[in-house]
């Protein structure tokens, strides 16, 4: 009896992806908080698709209107990383390749995330 | 793998020897239509960004999708958006473990096909008569 670990802290932490099901349940959980923020998106974009310069920072430069803005931005760019990932996992099979199309796949998603997040973010403090 | 031709062993199938079905076409299309979007996503913090920028780089954002293929973009786009989403909603249902068998797999299937296109002309419907809005 020299292991005295139980079997669960043995198999803690392995697999291939070391995350469980935490790709599949924040998949479900930003699909599900993406159905009414891209609701409101494309709402918005009726109301102000003619509006001018001034009319649209003006509406963006709301504070309620960026938290949900924000929001859509991470919950959006969070999903399509998870997404993406799956694709390039199942179409290209070269290691090297791989890995660098999931680095350029996280480097992307973020640039976007960062970038939007900083506009809305200019538009409501100023 | 490319390089071995004809491997003394049976390969199962691809896609190009089955019959088009309804459901493989949504599968797919829910695939292309998340890429789609995934790189769509880059008009969205152009647009973001110009508004943040000032009135000048704003003009450009409103110069291109006022033309008419700016505009086929952004059709498209809500489309691919509303197609992706009905898909989404399509396996939040299966993930409760309802409608898996065939029959409502295919009422299923054509209500996902179907309301993307409705919802899309909805949508630029609703764009163009609003007040203001043109």
């Amino acid at each position: 009896m020299a292991d005295m670990r139980t079997p669960l802290s043995r198999a803690r932490g392995l697999g291939s992806a070391k995350k469980g099901t935490e790709h599949f349940w924040m998949q479900r959980v930003t699909a599900l908080a993406n159905i009414p923020l891209m609701m409101f998106l494309v709402g918005a974009l009726v109301v102000h698709a003619g509006s001018d310069y001034t009319t649209m920072t003006g509406f963006l430069g709301n504070p309620f209107i960026g938290v949900v803005m924000l929001l859509l931005i991470f919950s959006a760019c969070y999903h399509m990383r998870l997404g993406l990932q799956v694709v390039i996992e199942d179409y290209i099979h070269g290691e090297a390749t791989k890995l660098l199309a999931l680095i350029a796949n996280q480097f992307f998603t973020l640039t976007i995330a960062v970038a939007c997040a900083l506009a809305v973010a200019k538009l409501v403090i100023g | 793998m490319s390089e071995q031709s004809k491997p003394a062993r049976p390969l199962s199938p691809h896609i190009q020897i089955y019959r088009w079905t309804l459901t493989m076409m949504l599968s797919i299309l829910h695939r292309a239509t998340g890429v789609a979007l995934y790189a769509g996503t880059a008009l969205l913090a152009w647009w973001l960004l110009a508004a943040a920028s000032g009135p000048d780089a704003y003009a450009l954002v409103q110069e291109v999708s006022s033309a008419w293929y700016g505009r086929l973009v952004l059709f498209g786009y809500t489309w691919g958006l509303f197609h992706h989403m009905m898909g989404g909603i399509r396996h939040f249902i299966w993930d409760t473990g309802r409608g898996f068998d065939l029959k409502h797999v295919e009422i299923i299937a054509r209500i996902t096909a179907f309301l993307p296109p409705v919802m899309t002309l909805g949508v630029w419907l609703a764009a163009y008569i609003y007040p203001g809005a043109l």
